[in-house]
Parts: structure tokens; sequence; C-alpha cells
């Protein structure tokens, strides 16, 4: 293992658990939890050794590269390395993993399958974190897809059916566009005599030369009245915004949530969703910045649009944890705000808000897995007076719900403000507005917390409830680590954002900032 | 001595540091161990004596320096100390936030106020919140909201004020909401819950006004710290001709937002008063040095931005305010509803007086405030804790002789607070009614504001007067009514022509489980009673002549001059009137004495007028609220506000909210599911189509073939003789054909 290997180690390792627990005979839970929890320790111990050690905060560039031949007949490449924004994110997705199988410990059904898939899902996430080559992108984009919809189907609650299959259609018409979009790119890269045509780096040069506009394409870079870029960009858009997920293509999201048990849940809310921002920041915009930059106020809107209207569904809603699903999709509202603003706080706002998001809606699933768990039923008017019988419990709900309506202190405050000083600094048109109308969001999203809070935890205790064990040593260390970034990153988040920010200066500067 | 009071950057900075820091690892501590730590309780209460102390050591050194006649500025980044909070590096503060200490006299002022208000109120606790089954998180609670007004207090950056302001907001949800965990009161616990929430709510909307405000101050000068923004405002001023920018006017209204919600002013004044739904120390730490402090503080923090049209709607406000809470504040029968609703006023006394431009006043009165409305709170818990938890006043009375220190601090205080001569309240009071006849003296500039605030102000004051002396009347005079039987009491609130009783005046008591044996009201005795120890400390900042001490320091250590830099403080001087800002003109004297004769005649005649009605002619009171009739009610359900905003904006929200849920379900989803019910027609659209046109090709295909075949098949036989035949049938054919042609 060297330096440019290790991602590839970060990535794999998860596969070859995958193949360890598939020789395990499927009655031994206890080992194939053992790989499981070794195949997924590995990579965020390395990780954290790449982001301490390996890494260099101070540079922009792409680190730890690694890059070789794959498939010679399209050129595709296996081509592999992080920077700041990347990095940061594939040390939630394996921290996420990690506790994804002590969290799991309570499923009894097919436990060596689901092992395996949740394994082979963390190779898709991670390995969609670490391409640098859009088809190597494409196949991972892809790999990730199909263990989570056997994840939900299988293990998931009584609609999990009709839930997997939504969001595996969902995201396939996603998938679908873009590699619609891959292709063309492909073609254009080879047109203008590209070396590496598949290479998301190179793409991103040429782009910003002005070179791919698909002028060299039998269509001449116009097709049906619209610029080729244009074209690109829509689809490259959609696919990913489905995964954010934008208004209005978020209606697979609470069903996939409600049905998904607790820990893909987690997983689905705490990086899943992160994939889409992340695809937007280092696949899309750079490659058509003239038609980001054309389209950026659309965006803005459709940023708005998921902040406040994400807030009022989810003010509206009476199952919990659908109500935490329209949470996502409100605070997912403010990455596309803060990227679309193309201001340096308001990108990395939005990278930052991306990561803090995934703390806290991780511990907002796992604190609903925890009270699903006892009372097997979600209905917020059906609790009442929990915090009497469940101190400890009441009191990391109270912590987890305060950071995710942006209490300062806690992380979610910062992300938020510094993309909403970010966008409201925008020097595009109409930002300013967009921005007054966003906080909007931020009101609502302290009333549905607050409600949720005294539906389930105060008032007069449900007598049903009444011999409710309080929150287990299990339970509590699955939220601790995310609790602990919550506070801790609330506090000092220069941790964070001094490795992002000369990525993400040079992602603006980029995209024309 | 001197060299003693001299402000040393190397230590007091770590001083003011410790400061910060005490409360805050007593909170840590005490949330962990809770009940391993042997008298967590003694910790924290020792640690805010200790802050208390240092506060008003260094306050002393602020009041020595300027009172000496200099500048007393003093920013902790100017000897390093100082962190880069959103990156580490401090090279580039414009794209950073860079926060540190700021230590001037508006901010020495406050801190020693926080810091002597929350050590009593920590020491009163003690006694009052006894065999409470969460006594060790309300402590912990209680320190950390300190903290976060410290924090506050000392913040020199605007959104290191701003992120100690939220926080304070959730200490106070989670005080507020304290006996929201306590079901053995089933009253206190519905109430708690839902006053938290609504405190929280209401708050919040105000914050964020104060958020976008904050956004455009940043947006257009590019840093955060308050000597920063000062600069930079006076110098967009200054390039805009000497006129604020338009923009300056938004931000500013959007800031004072801010103010509205933190410090109760109308329209977002309804969370207050249901505040008191928390532990009385609770009401008398958000109502005295925290919460509603911080938003005239930000107010004196940010005035020098604020253009003259902000300070009208200001001085509008706040005015309004204070009359609109002092009429309600007649009519409240619950002790603690009737100190809620002081509240409310005397906040809007305090925003007045800035929208005036007299900012000292409003700072001053914030100060006087603290103390006796902090005693005034723990007298009103004292009072409570001795009566076992009953609030009404209506079964109270005669009070003095049972609780005679109580009676004793609270009189004081409420003296300080109807502005009688010489107690504290009156230094204060004066300089706010002196700061309507100087803007009155100025009427160029200040126009119709300045009639209207000079009109509401001495009439609030007036009724200040009668209805704090109303509450000492009706609870320490006359006879002792606590033995009124039920059905009377029922009687009585039935007879006041409310619809049905007000759920926020009556009820059972805080504890529920009263294990004191005896119903008649008592006070422990002062040498073990911690809470009559720390009424006495606060009590005696509102005596004659320590008040008048008070005012000498305070006035010396605040005055427009000292309160902003100097460069700042000359170029402010167009917005203050000049009766203020030049207290040796000619207007100074008049207004003076006006002021002066004004706030004697209010204060009297307020007190009188209580004395006459509640002393003299007890008759009178019912016949005069009978005589009112709708008048009176309105007053008594509070101008129906609250029903006003559930109507207009609690309910269209949720309504709207399921609205777009049922849009979200139905039409969002229902499209996506459209795609999916078309997919799935086309699909068996195209499984019918495949079934009949090309499977049905297919098969015509194998039909014609099996045609073919059947008739095909009639001439494979497997004879060999009829093979044969053929053959040589063909053969024959053949040769025939080949000859013939």
């Amino acid at each position: 293992m060297n330096d440019h290997t290790i991602l590839s180690w970060i990535t794999f390792i998860p596969l070859i658990g995958m193949g360890a627990i598939l020789f395990v005979p499927r009655n031994n839970s206890g080992v194939i939890k053992l790989i499981a929890g070794i195949a997924t320790a590995i990579p965020f111990l390395l990780a954290t050794q790449v982001y301490f050690g390996l890494f260099d905060k101070k540079s922009a560039e792409l680190q730890l590269v690694q890059q070789l031949d794959w498939i010679k007949a399209v050129d595709a490449q296996y081509f592999v390395g992080v920077d700041g924004l990347s990095l940061a994110l594939i040390w939630l997705a394996t921290l996420l993993m990690l506790v994804a199988v002590p969290a799991s410990f309570g499923i009894q059904k097919a436990q060596k399958s689901y092992y395996a898939l949740l394994l082979l899902l963390e190779v898709g996430i991670v390995g969609v974190f670490v391409s640098l080559d859009y088809f190597l992108f494409y196949v991972f984009w892809e790999v990730m897809l199909l263990p989570m919809y056997f994840l939900i189907g299988i293990w998931g609650g009584p609609r999990r059916e009709y839930a997997a299959i939504k969001f595996f259609l969902y995201t396939l018409t996603g998938s679908v566009l873009m590699l619609v979009a891959i292709i063309a790119l492909r073609l254009d890269m080879g047109a203008i005599g590209a070396e590496n045509p598949f290479s998301i780096p190179e793409m991103t040069l040429q782009a910003g030369a002005g070179m791919l506009t698909g002028t060299g394409l039998p269509f001449g870079g116009h097709l049906l009245g619209m610029q080729f870029t244009t074209w690109i960009f829509w689809f490259l858009f959609v696919g990913f915004a489905i995964k954010i997920p934008v208004f209005p293509f978020h209606t697979w999201l609470p069903d996939a949530h409600v049905q998904a048990p607790t820990p893909i849940s987690v997983i689905l809310a705490g990086i899943l969703l992160k994939l889409g921002g992340y695809g937007l920041m280092r696949a899309c915009f750079p490659i058509v910045p003239s038609a980001f930059n054309e389209f950026a106020y659309a965006l803005g809107i459709l940023g708005v649009i998921s902040i406040v209207y994400g807030a009022f569904v989810a003010l509206g809603q009476t199952d919990f944890k659908r109500m935490v699903a329209y949470s996502s999709v409100s605070h997912m509202g403010f990455v596309l705000l803060g990227m679309a603003a193309l201001q340096n706080w308001g990108m990395s706002g939005a990278a930052l808000q991306m990561f803090n998001h995934g703390t806290s809606s991780a511990v907002l699933f796992l604190i609903v897995g925890v009270i699903y768990d006892r009372a097997h039923h979600r209905d917020l008017n059906g609790f009442g007076g929990l915090a009497q019988v469940m101190r400890k419990y009441w009191a990391l709900t109270t912590l987890g719900f305060f950071a995710a309506l942006g209490l300062p202190g806690l992380a979610g405050f910062v992300s938020e403000a510094m993309t909403l000083m970010g966008a409201y600094n925008s020097e595009r048109e109409g930002f300013k507005t967009l921005v007054i109308i966003s906080v909007i969001g931020i009101v609502i999203t302290a009333a549905f917390l607050l409600w949720t809070m005294q539906r389930v935890f105060l008032g007069n205790l449900n007598e049903k409830y009444k011999d409710f064990d309080d929150i287990n040593f299990r339970e509590i260390m699955c939220q601790a680590p995310f609790l602990f970034l919550c506070v801790f990153l609330g506090v000092a988040p220069w941790y964070l954002l001094d490795w992002m920010q000369p990525s993400i200066d040079k992602l603006v500067t980029t995209l024309g900032g | 001595m001197l060299g003693l009071l001299e402000f040393d950057p190397s230590i007091d900075f770590k001083l003011l540091l410790a400061v910060l820091l005490i409360p805050l690892i007593g909170y840590v501590l005490q949330i962990f161990l809770r009940d391993k730590l042997p008298r967590g309780d003694w910790i924290l209460t020792g640690g805010m004596g200790i802050v208390a102390l240092i506060t008003v050591f260094l306050a002393a050194k602020a009041i020595a320096a300027t009172t000496a006649g200099e500048e007393f500025f003093h920013a902790s980044s100017d000897v390093g100390m100082q962190f880069g909070w959103f990156y580490s590096d401090l090279e580039t503060p414009a794209v950073n936030v860079i926060a540190g200490i700021l230590y001037d006299p508006l901010g020495a002022i406050m801190l020693a106020v926080v810091g002597v208000v929350s050590f009593c109120v920590h020491l009163f606790s003690q006694g009052y919140m006894r065999g409470d089954k969460r006594y060790a998180i309300f402590f912990a609670n209680l320190s950390l909201f300190t903290f976060a007004m410290l924090g506050l207090v000392l913040s020199d950056n605007i959104l290191f004020l701003f992120i100690f302001w939220e926080i304070m907001g959730l200490m106070s949800y989670l005080l507020i909401g304290h006996f929201g965990h306590d079901p053995s009161q089933p009253f206190f616990h519905r109430w708690a819950t839902w006053a938290s929430k609504k405190a929280f709510l209401t708050t919040r909307v105000g914050d964020c006004c104060l958020f976008i405000g904050i956004f455009m101050f940043w947006d257009q000068f590019q840093t955060l710290s308050f000597t920063g923004l000062w600069e930079a405002g006076r110098a967009a001023v200054e390039a805009n001709g000497g006129e604020f920018p338009a923009w300056m006017t938004t931000a500013g209204l959007f800031v004072f937002g801010g103010t509205v919600g933190k410090s109760a002013q109308f329209p977002l004044h309804i969370w207050l008063p249901d505040a008191m739904a928390g532990p009385t120390p609770v009401s008398a730490m958000i109502h005295a040095a925290t919460m509603v402090a911080a938003g005239v503080f930000l107010l004196g923090r940010m005035f020098p931005l604020l253009s003259p049209e902000v300070l009208t709607v200001v001085a509008l406000t706040g005015s309004f305010t204070a009359l609109f809470a002092a009429t309600i504040g007649m009519t409240a029968f619950d002790l603690k509803a009737v100190l809620a609703w002081s509240t409310v006023s005397q906040l809007g006394f305090m925003v007045a007086a800035v929208g005036l431009g007299h900012v000292t006043a409003g700072m001053y009165h914030m100060v006087t405030h603290a103390f006796f409305k902090g005693c005034l709170f723990l007298a009103a818990g004292s009072v409570i804790h001795g009566c076992h938890h009953v609030q009404d006043m209506r079964l109270m009375g005669g009070l003095r002789r049972k609780l005679p220190v109580t009676y004793i601090c609270m009189l004081v205080c409420t003296l300080a607070i109807a502005g009688f001569p010489l107690f504290s309240g009156f230094y204060s009071k004066d300089q706010i009614l002196l700061a309507g006849w100087a803007s009155v003296g100025d009427i160029d500039h200040f126009g119709g504001t300045a009639l209207f605030a000079l009109i509401a102000l001495p009439v609030a004051a007036m009724m200040t007067a009668f209805y704090m002396l109303r509450l000492i009347f009706i609870t320490f005079h006359g006879e002792y009514r606590g033995n009124m039987q039920e059905h009377m009491y029922s009687e009585m609130i039935a007879s006041e022509g409310v619809e049905g009783p007000d759920p926020n005046e009556h009820g059972p008591g805080e504890h529920g489980d009263d294990s004191h044996a005896t119903h008649e009201p008592h006070e422990d005795p002062f040498r073990k009673n911690s809470m009559t120890q720390a009424l006495v400390i606060l009590a005696v900042m509102a005596v004659p002549g320590v008040a008048w001490v008070v005012h000498t320091w305070v006035g010396g250590l605040i005055s427009i001059h000292t309160l902003y830099p100097s460069g700042i403080a000359d170029w402010i001087g167009a917005k203050v009137p000049e009766g203020i800002f030049d207290p040796d003109s000619h207007m100074a004297h008049v207004a003076h004495g006006r002021a002066l004769y004004l706030s004697l005649f209010v204060a009297c005649t307020g007190i009188l007028g209580a004395f006459y009605l509640y002393v003299m002619r007890r008759d009178l009171p019912a016949k005069i609220t009978a005589g009112l009739g709708i008048l009176y009610t309105t007053c008594r359900r509070r101008y129906y506000i609250d029903e006003i905003a559930t109507a207009c904006v609690i309910n269209p929200c949720v309504k709207l909210a399921v609205i777009l849920k049922w849009i979200d379900e139905k039409i969002v989803d229902g499209l996506v599911l459209l795609v999916g019910r078309v997919n799935k027609l086309a699909g068996f659209l195209s499984a019918w189509f495949d079934r009949m046109f090309v499977d049905g090709a297919v098969n015509a295909v194998a039909h014609v073939s099996q045609a073919f075949g059947a008739a095909f098949r009639l001439l494979q036989t497997g004879r060999i003789q009829q093979y044969a035949t053929f053959a040589v049938g063909g053969g024959l054919l053949t040769a025939a054909w080949l000859i013939l042609s």
C-alpha cells in the first residue's frame, strides 16, 4: 500500500469483505458481523490517515492520484484522486458505513446477504467520490444503485417493494440522462482530440477554455434550437438533482426513507444525497460553466423552493420519519442555493452543509429508529410524555433537533449562515431576495422540530409506553460520533473548512466567480 | 489605588475569558456529573459569585478610566487574543469571521449587571427550587443561560453576538419548559410545554430578521466587528453626502426586528408574559439581566448604524409598547403577570429612549431595571413560595407582617420602578422623559414622533406607578384572603365578566407536593434563607443614596460621549437631540427642568391613585371595571393579540403545511405516479401489440411453415420404393424435357 493506491484500498476493501462474507455459513452471524465491522473499519482508518497525514490541505490540486488504462476501446481509464471537497465526504461516508454496521445488529432477516450488500454499497459510494474518470464514475454510480434497491426491497417496511421500485426507477431515469450526457461529452472530447476523453479534470480544463461546445459533433453545437452545453447541463443536472433531491424530483425520498430500515435511512440521508451535490460540484457545473452561469438563478429558485416547501411539507407530516425525510429536502436546498450563488462562502457553505446534514440527519434517523424499535409505529400523535421515561434519549434528541434546526454553536448553523451570507453577497441578480425568502424555511424548521418535540416527548405520558427502556449503550454509541461532530464543527468549523477552502476557491474561480 | 484600577490588557482579558469560562465549565460539570457532584449548586453559585466579583472589579476600572476622561475601548485583538472562526487563517479578515473580546463602557456595565443579577438568581434558586426533581439540570441550564448572556456582551462582532443570542434562546426554551417534565403538576406541565415553544418560535422570527440584517451589513461592509461596522458606517454616510444610504435603513429595520423579538416589543411581545410558565428564578433571569436585555443591548451596539428613519420606527414602537403593556398591567391579577407586563412596558421605555436618540438613557434604564426587576421577580417568588404556590393576588393580602423582608425589598423596588424620587428608577426614567422633552425641543428633527413619545411615555409611567403600587396594596396590605373558599374564588372570577377563567392567571402552584405543614404564609429567618438574602442584595441597588452613587458612577461611565470611540461619538451627534448631546446648552437646562417636574408629577399621581383605589376606597375598582365593560375585558384579554396571532399567522401556516402536503402527495408525487402508470400502460399496450402483431407475425411465419411442412410431409413417407419412383419419374421427366426442348 502506498500513496498512490490508498484510495483504491479504501474503495475496494469492502469488496474483499463482501467476498469473505460470501464464504461464511449463513447461520454464523457473529462472524459475518465481525467481517462487516472490519471491512468498514479499515477504510475509515485509512481515510482518517489520508485526512491527517497524506493529504496536503494547502493545495487545491487533486491528490493521491492513480491513473491506469482500463478499457482501451473507449479510452476509459481507472483514474482516481481526491481534493479537499471529496476527501471530507469520503471520510464521512466511511464513518457512516462503520456506524451502519452496529446500527444494523437488530436486523435478523438474511443477515449474510444484508451485510454483503451493505459492503457493496460502500464500494459504490466511495467509488463515486474518488472517480475522476467519467466512465468509472458512472460505473460506480450504478454499482451503488443495485444494493440499495435490494436493501430497501428486502429488509424494508410493509410497502418496501413499492418504495424500492420507485427509488430504483426514479434514480435510473436520472442515470440514463446522465449516461446520454456522458456519451455526448465523450464524443465531443474525442472530436476535439483530447488525450483522455473520459477524464473529468480534462473535461473541466477544456470547458474552461471554451472548447467543449459540441461544435465537432455532427449536429454542430446546436440541437433542437438549444445549445449543446445547455442540453448537457440539464441532463446532468436532472440526474444529480434527483439524488439531492431537489424539488420537484424529491418524492421518491420520503417513500424510500419510510420503508427503508433505520441504518439504510441513515446511509441514504447521510451520504447518498450528498452524491448529488458532489456530482454537481465535480462533474456538472465545471464541465458546462457557461450553462451553469446562465441558469444559476433558476437553480437558486429551485433551492429556495426546496428549503421553504420542504419545511412546510415537513410541518404537515404526521409520520416521524417522513417528517425527517422532508427536513432533508429542506436542508439540501441550502446546498443548491449556496452553489448557485457562485461566491466563495456560498460554495464553502454548500459543501459544509452537505457534511453537516450528513451528521445531523444521521442522528435524526437514528433517533426515529430508536423509537420505532420500541413502539413499532411512527405516528407523531401516538406518543407523548416520553421524556419522563426516556431521559437520556430525550437529551440526545434535543441536541439532535437543535443541531438540525441550525442553532448557533452547532454545526448546522455554520453552514447555513455561510451559505446564506455568501448567497446574499453574490454578484448575481436576485439572490438577495432568494436569501430573504429562504429564511422563512429556518423559522418553519424550528416550528416543526419543536412541535415534534412537544408531541413526542412532552405532555402527558402515553400509558402504553410507560415501561419503555431508555436508549441503550449501542444506540448511544451509534449516535455519539455524529453528535460529537455536530458540536465540534459548530464550535470549530475551521477544522473542516481549512481543508476544503483551496479546492472550493479553485472551483469558484473555474466557474468564473 | 489608581494603578490597581487601570485596565491591564495582559491580565484583564484573561479575567474576562475566565468570566466566560466559569459558567460554561460549571454547566459541563453539572450536566455530566449531576448527582455525583456533591453540592453542585454551591459550586455553580460560588462560581457565579466569582464572576460577579470580577465583573464588578473590571467595571470599576472602566468607571475610573471614564471619570478621568479617558477613552475606554479595549479589543482583545489588539493583544492577539482572537481567532478565525470559519478559517484558522487570520490574514484575510474580509473572507473570515475573526472573533475576540470587546470591553468598552457599555460592555463593562452590562457585564457587571449580568454577573451580579445572575449570582443573586443562583443564590435565590437554592432555596426556591429545593426539592425539585430536576434541580441539578435546572442549575446547569441557569449557568449556561448566564454564559450565553456574558458571551453576547463580550462579543466583538455581530455574528458572535448572534450566536450567543440564539444560545440564549435555546436556554430560555429549556428553562421556561422546566415544568414541562414534571407531570405531577398537570397545569404547569401543559402550560410550560407550549409556553417554551411559543417563546422560542416567536423570538426566532425576530432572530431571523436580525440574521438578515447581519447579511446586509456584511454584504456592504465586509466586516462584522462592531468597531469596523461603526467606522464603515460613518464612511458610507460621509460618502453619501451625510445622508444614510437607503439600504442602511432597510438593514437597520431588520436588525431592530431582532430587538422586537428578544426584547418583547409589539407585536412580538406575546411570548414574554407566557414565559412566566417557567420557575420564578428563570423569570427573574429572563426579565432582568438576560434575554430581554439583549435586545436593548443590541440597539446600544448598533445605534451608530441606525438611520434616522429607523430610529423613528424604534421610538414609535417603544413608546407604543410602553403604553400598551401598561394598560394590560393594570388589569392583571396574577402576581407574576403584573411584573411580566411591567417588563414589556419598561422595555418599551428603553427602546423609545434609543429611538429618540438618547441611547444612554435607554442603557441606563436597562441597568437600573435589571436590578429592581430582578428583585421584584425574586420577591414575587418569595411571596409565591411563602403562600404555597398561589400566584393570584386576590388570594393574598396583608402579607407585610408575614413576609417582612420580602415586603421591604419589594416596596423599595416598586418605588424604584414607579419612578419615586431618589429611588434608582427615578434617575433613569427621568432621563428617558428628558429625551422626550429634548426631542420635542428639536421638533424640526423629530416631528410627530417626539410628540407621540412625550404623550405616551409619561402616561405609561403614570400607569406603571399605579399598577405597581396596586400590586403592593393588594398583596401586602389589607386582610389575608388566602383562606377564601374554592367556590367563592370561582364566583369572583366569574363576576369579572371575562369569558371563562384565564388559564394563565390561576391554577395550582408550581410544586404539586406541598411538604409544608401549615398553610399560613411564612418566610424563613433571614440568616438561613438564601432567598431573602438574594433579594436584599438586589434591593440595595435601588435604595436612595446607593441609587445616587450608582447614578453618578454609571452616568460617568456611559454618556453619549463615552459610549462609542470619539470619532463615532462626534458623528452620531446628528441623531441625538441637541439638549442631550450638549448638556450645557440652554435647551438642556430647559428640558431637564421640565423632565424633572413631569416625572415627579406622574410618579406621585400614579401612587396616589393606587392608594386611593386600593387602600381608601376598595369598593371602587370593581365598579370602575364594571363601568368600563368591553374596554376592560379587551385589556384583560391582552387585546386578543394572541388570538389574532393564532388566527392570522399560526393557523395559516399549519393550514398551508397541510395543503402543501396534499399537493406534494397528490400532484408532485401524483405526476411521478402518473408517469409510472403511463409507462405501465405503454408496457401493457406494447405487450399486447407484441402478442398480436410481432409475435403474431412470428406465429404467422410458423403457421405458414407448418402448412408447408404439412404439405411436404406428404412427400416424406420414408418408403424407398416411393422415393425411387420419384427419382426415376423425375429423371424421366427431366430427360423428356431436355429431349423435347
